[in-house]
């Protein structure tokens, strides 16, 4: 029964494990080495710390992006801009400074966040007070928000030539992980811990499967959309953060272009709904390291740089026919077929119907009608 | 810092209306009247060089009574070549942002006597609709750059190509006299790769991580522009394989922005092929020398290695911001 | 002469993993009759309706139609065999005309010859008396005629069984009346018609024949005019008749002399009640009566702050508040269980739990979860307290049948120990056995000193559970009932004398 319910609350993270094993599987049968980690200048180095690595930016962005999909029921796709913004503050900030040192780096990561906050505001009022598409609010960011990055990096493409900075986007000389990856999983306990001390998954997730109920229960439907959009803007000041400080230079037009698009099917490959609701933070995880292995794994197969689209998409496409509900519910209903013949069988053996018929999601459905 | 926001602001609100009213008013005999349709300097550190450019070659001092309009827009580009046909230019500058469309607007400013000069980007039109074009040729760079790559004195090569957005005119410009060389059996593809549509930095890293990780021995990289080649270094960097000028693995990017250059100048990479944004000297040139070429034009580029390299070239040629003398950008 | 079977269904079982839905249950139906599917939710009406329709299979038994065995293996088999079928929740397209309601998506239609279609939209409404011209949009029409353009879409496709599944729960008593004649008309045409529904009242007053399930058994099939209404509760539950006839009233009659645990003057909200006065006591259970659209649940919303507020002053135990937003009325000790709790009660997705502790969680604040712990011992305790089936507190509310979500919702309120609840229609569409099981709550939770607002379409509900009745016409207070007065007449009376 208990392991049971352990399987039930995993359920929805069986697509986005299940794709990351496959990725594995190739990897492996393409090099056994695929998980050696050797150790280059006292850091870590391998595949894995490789994707782990080059994921940080997506997996910080996807966890903004599942909170504002639960509860605004629509996806922001101004956060590569919003980040090139308020990274390119951080720079203005850094390269103005007389001397750089540690609080140099940290005052201006903290006003980056600022300016990430009222992004995230500026987006939030038009979501929830003006009742904008979110897609439609952060249209405006999206298209013209790196000409504003680009004048705030003074029409020129600013270097960040310092060693703080050089080691946040590398490794500190004697923490053997590079610095990214532990700030990535920084921000994930943060994340955890700030799901865990309050109740914004349960209000982001009332808001989004139903306002209007979520209201009559005392909850502000606008507050919590505004808020799951503050939190978008800090996560987009951290991931622009670690972003330019690993590229050492602000490129106002290429800093994380398009991983907008990554992180919302990131946010999909986690199983969770793009038009809002219950959704899994875990799986969002999960789902931007599968893309950053799947992009990975493409390179290692050596597709032919004018395929390599191409196979992404196939690659995508199949993914989302199987978890889209038309198969989820064929498997479901084979696998109430199969476990219905191991019902029978257990019956016969243990004679104990109740507590066996009752534990079957499957049927709980049908029985209600 | 305020400050810098206030006047990117006053400078939003009220120059480009000064610009104009001031062209208006001054209208002196004399001078040579130039329309320029351009994109908009915020498109690339390229493009900022290239606006500049553009506005200090062909200014008041110089003889010139110029307007210019910046976007991105091709019907706007087509609205403000016609605007300056109709004022009765000498000369149409365009560098546009479509290709195609403008054959008739061509034509006019042809049958009004207009001079019309193409710069950087070239139009799909035939060859009698415009009097001149200046561009870069990139597959001349790409034949430079691969014959530097030739000329290194290496036992054989084995190189990663980095591609950008495939099928651009950059891309394949580039990649043209590399493949050719690979074909002819005189370097070694080990891994083929590209940056994607944002020339990203971040792609760039993970095809050569892929080829490390493919236990793959390469001895260049030949990333197609400067960031994707800082890419390719950090990958080289965080798995401890030397490069430059005293390492195993020789770099080569393209474009030359500052930091590049420095990069090469430190021998942190060895060698950037330029990409000149800055056609306004040399249109000038042609026109103050009264015999305008006919036809597309290439602009002579250079490459520059960490032997060739001097701080007058970075100053001189360079684009985007200068880190300054012996800081390398990682 | 024996009447002519349409439909004939013998030994008809099907099982689902570890339950079985029907359990050898035999069904007929004559041509020209209209037969009442009663029993409490999770009976198998559902599960019988979808054998007939094609939907599930069945595992054993017979169905014959006119005499042939058939066996459908789709829908769309069903229907081409000429069975219609109108489900409860009307599932048509709200912004297309009722023409095109009502011959879209039809096989032999796929070209569409829009004038001719309008003909005989038009024709095939005005055969069957239904108000609505074939060009109008589809939203414009009441719900009534929604539905009945429902059933003219089932019946035009030469229906010979039509089901209806619940057709009246959204609709008030004059449109049920429009909706009966129709079905009349159809009866006389021959058309055998199945109805499901909660009502008693409407199945003596239209069907012909009655057919018990019970737990997928079939308790019995009855002459409608032979079974008296006590009896067919009594086979519906499966109780003895004196367990379920008149609840006794706990609820003590308000005394004037305490200070009223909830005191509202001139208060009106933008849903457009007008200004009204009310005032509970301690204990007291009152309702708010009227026709649907006379006021009744825009007074408990403008009491809860759940439409924007717009006058009037409000005393909570003597002391002046403000009451603006639900959240303020929830912190005054105040519950409001709502009248669509599909559209404003449940969280669908979320799980029996998360729904359990919503509006305390709420209350506790932002900042203050409750532990998984604490989450899981409420969510047992109510669910035990109020009978609750689930299978688990971890299954989403949304698989529950509607008697157990609203048992959930209610669940809800009085884990927060409100001071004063209001019940807007707690007891639509669902059984019979839960409606008595939530007016015995009532009833306790009063005596256990709590103050609640009972309200219902079903004015005999009302008149068993409160004390005092707000009778309500055109968003207005009319009347106010209370003891010997208190009964389903003088309600009517108030009502229509408030008209003069």
């Amino acid at each position: 029964m208990n392991m049971q319910k352990v399987m039930t609350r995993m359920s929805h993270l069986v697509l986005p494990i299940s794709v990351l094993l496959l990725l594995i599987i190739i990897n492996l049968i393409k090099g056994a080495d695929y998980f050696s980690i050797t150790v280059v200048k006292g850091a870590l180095y391998g595949n894995i710390p490789n994707i782990l690595f080059g994921a940080s930016e997506l997996v910080i962005l996807t966890i903004g992006m599942t909170l504002v999909t639960a509860a605004s029921q629509g996806q922001d796709i101004s956060i590569g801009v919003s980040a090139t913004i308020t990274s390119a503050i951080f720079v203005l900030f850094v390269i103005n400074a007389a001397e750089v040192t540690l609080v140099t780096i940290i005052a201006g990561f903290l006003i980056s966040c600022v300016a990430g906050l009222l992004i995230g505001a500026f987006n939030g009022i038009l979501v929830s007070i003006f009742k904008v598409q979110p897609m439609v609010a952060t249209l405006i960011l999206f298209t013209g928000g790196r000409s504003i990055a680009f004048m705030i990096d003074g029409k020129l493409s600013p270097i960040l030539a310092n060693d703080i900075s050089n080691q946040i986007g590398t490794v500190i000389p004697g923490v053997p992980i590079q610095t990214p990856i532990i700030l990535t999983v920084v921000f994930i306990i943060i994340t955890a811990w700030v799901l865990k001390t309050t109740n914004l998954r349960l209000y982001a997730q009332s808001v989004g499967i139903n306002p209007s109920a979520a209201r009559l229960n005392g909850i502000n439907p606008k507050k919590i959309i505004f808020l799951t959009f503050l939190i978008m803007g800090v996560c987009t000041a951290v991931a622009g953060f670690i972003a330019v400080n690993k590229a050492g230079r602000h490129d106002s037009v290429n800093l994380l272009k398009l991983i907008m698009m990554d992180a919302i099917l990131a946010v999909a490959i986690g199983g969770n709904s793009l038009s809002g609701g219950k959704f899994s933070i875990t799986g969002s995880i999960i789902g931007a390291y599968t893309i950053e292995m799947l992009n990975r794994t493409l390179l290692r197969l050596e597709v032919e740089p004018e395929a390599i689209k191409a196979f992404k998409a196939v690659f995508i496409i199949i993914l989302m026919v199987v978890s889209s509900p038309v198969v989820r519910d064929f498997t479901r209903k084979i696998m109430d077929r199969v476990r219905t013949l191991g019902l029978i069988d257990g019956v016969l053996k243990r004679h104990a119907p109740e507590t066996a018929a009752v534990s079957s999601p499957g049927s709980i459905k049908r029985k209600e009608e | 810092m305020k400050k810098r926001v206030l006047c990117i602001l006053v400078i939003l609100l009220v120059a480009s209306p000064l610009v104009l009213f001031a062209g208006g008013a001054q209208e002196e005999s004399g001078m040579i009247k130039v329309g320029i349709v351009n994109l908009p300097p915020e498109e690339s550190g390229y493009r900022q060089a290239n606006v500049e450019a553009m506005n200090s070659v062909f200014s008041k001092e110089n003889g010139y009574d110029a307007k210019q309009t910046n976007t991105g827009d091709n019907t706007e580009q087509i609205a403000a070549a016609k605007g300056y046909i109709r004022d009765g230019v000498d000369y149409l500058l365009i560098s546009a942002a479509n290709a195609s469309g403008w054959d008739d607007t061509l034509k006019s400013a042809k049958d009004a006597g207009i001079k019309v000069i193409l710069f950087d980007r070239l139009i799909d039109t035939d060859k009698a609709n415009f009097q001149a074009a200046l561009v870069s040729d990139m597959a001349y760079e790409g034949d430079m750059a691969t014959q530097w790559v030739l000329s290194l004195g290496l036992d054989k090569i084995n190189l990663i190509l980095i591609r950008g957005q495939m099928g651009s005119a950059a891309e394949i410009g580039r990649s043209a006299a590399v493949l050719k060389a690979a074909g002819a059996g005189k370097l070694k593809i080990v891994a083929d790769g590209t940056g994607g549509d944002s020339w990203s930095l971040e792609e760039a890293r993970k095809v050569v991580e892929a080829a490390i990780a493919a236990g793959k021995d390469f001895n260049v990289i030949y990333a197609q522009n400067d960031g994707m080649a800082q890419g390719a270094v950090q990958a080289l960097e965080a798995a401890g394989i030397s490069h430059g000028k005293s390492g195993k693995v020789k770099v080569i990017g393209f474009d030359f922005n500052r930091f590049a250059l420095r990069n090469v100048q430190a021998g942190y990479w060895d060698a950037d092929m330029q990409c000149n944004p800055r056609q306004a000297a040399e249109i000038s040139k042609w026109i103050k020398s009264g015999s305008l070429p006919s036809g597309i034009q290439y602009q002579k580029e250079l490459l520059l290695t960490t032997d060739t390299i001097t701080d007058e070239l970075i100053d001189q040629w360079g684009i985007n911001a200068d880190p300054g003398k012996g800081v390398i950008t990682r | 002469m024996e009447p002519e079977n349409i439909l004939k269904m013998e030994g008809i079982s099907i099982s689902f993993p570890g339950v079985k839905a029907l359990d050898n249950v035999a069904f007929t139906l004559r041509k020209g009759e209209i037969h009442a599917l009663m029993g409490e939710n999770g009976a198998g009406k559902s599960t019988l309706v979808k054998v007939i329709t094609g939907v599930y299979e069945k595992d054993t038994g017979n169905i014959t139609i006119d005499g042939q065995p058939i066996h459908f293996k789709s829908p769309q088999e069903a229907q081409n065999s000429g069975i219609g079928t109108v489900y409860q929740e009307i599932t048509l397209c709200p912004n297309l005309t009722v023409a095109e309601n009502m011959f879209i998506g039809r096989g032999h239609y796929s070209f569409v010859h829009w004038k001719h279609m309008n003909e005989k939209a038009a024709q095939l409404l005005d055969s069957l008396g239904i108000p609505a011209s074939p060009g109008q949009e589809l939203s414009s029409c009441s719900l009534a005629v929604q539905q009945m353009i429902a059933i003219a879409r089932a019946v035009d496709m030469d229906c010979k069984i039509l089901i209806l599944d619940e057709p009246t729960s959204s609709l008030d008593e004059d449109e049920v009346k429009k909706l009966f004649v129709l079905m009349g008309e159809l009866k006389a045409r021959g058309v055998g018609i199945i109805f499901i529904t909660h009502f008693l009242e409407q199945v003596y007053e239209i069907t012909d024949r009655i057919t018990v399930l019970r737990n997928g058994k079939l308790i019995g099939e009855y002459e409608t005019d032979s079974l008296p209404q006590i009896e067919l509760i009594s086979k519906m539950m499966g109780k003895a008749l004196e367990e379920i006839s008149e609840i006794e009233k706990l609820a003590p009659d308000a005394s004037g002399q305490c200070v009223p645990v909830f005191e509202a003057s001139a208060l009106s909200s933008d849903a457009g009640v007008r200004p009204f006065n009310f005032t509970i006591q301690k204990g007291e259970v009152n309702g708010f009566a009227g026709l649907l659209g006379s006021g009744r649940s825009e007074s408990a919303r403008a009491i809860f702050a759940a439409d924007k507020v717009t006058g009037g002053e409000v005393r909570i135990k003597g002391q002046r508040v403000k009451i603006r937003t639900p959240l303020n009325a929830m912190k005054r000790g105040i519950g409001y269980l709502p009248e669509d709790r599909k559209g404003d009660g449940i969280i669908a997705e979320l799980s029996v739990r998360d729904n359990i502790i919503l509006a305390l969680q709420v209350l506790k604040g932002f900042f203050k979860p409750l532990s998984q712990k604490q989450a899981q011992d409420f969510a047992d305790e109510y669910i035990k307290k109020l009978n609750i089936k689930t299978p688990t507190a971890d299954t989403p509310i949304k698989s529950l049948s509607g008697g157990n979500q609203q048992k959930v919702i209610l669940a809800r309120w009085l884990l927060t120990h409100p001071d004063y609840l209001i019940l807007d229609e707690p007891t639509r569409g669902i059984d019979v056995g839960t409606k008595v099981e939530i007016q015995k709550l009532v009833l306790g939770l009063a005596s256990e000193g709590m103050s609640l607002t009972f309200i219902s379409s079903e004015i005999d509900e009302m008149t068993r559970t409160c004390s005092r009745l707000i009778v309500m016409k055109d968003r207005e207070i009319v009347g106010e009932l209370t003891g010997a007065n208190l009964t389903e007449n003088d309600v009517m009376h108030v009502i229509a004398q408030g008209g003069i």
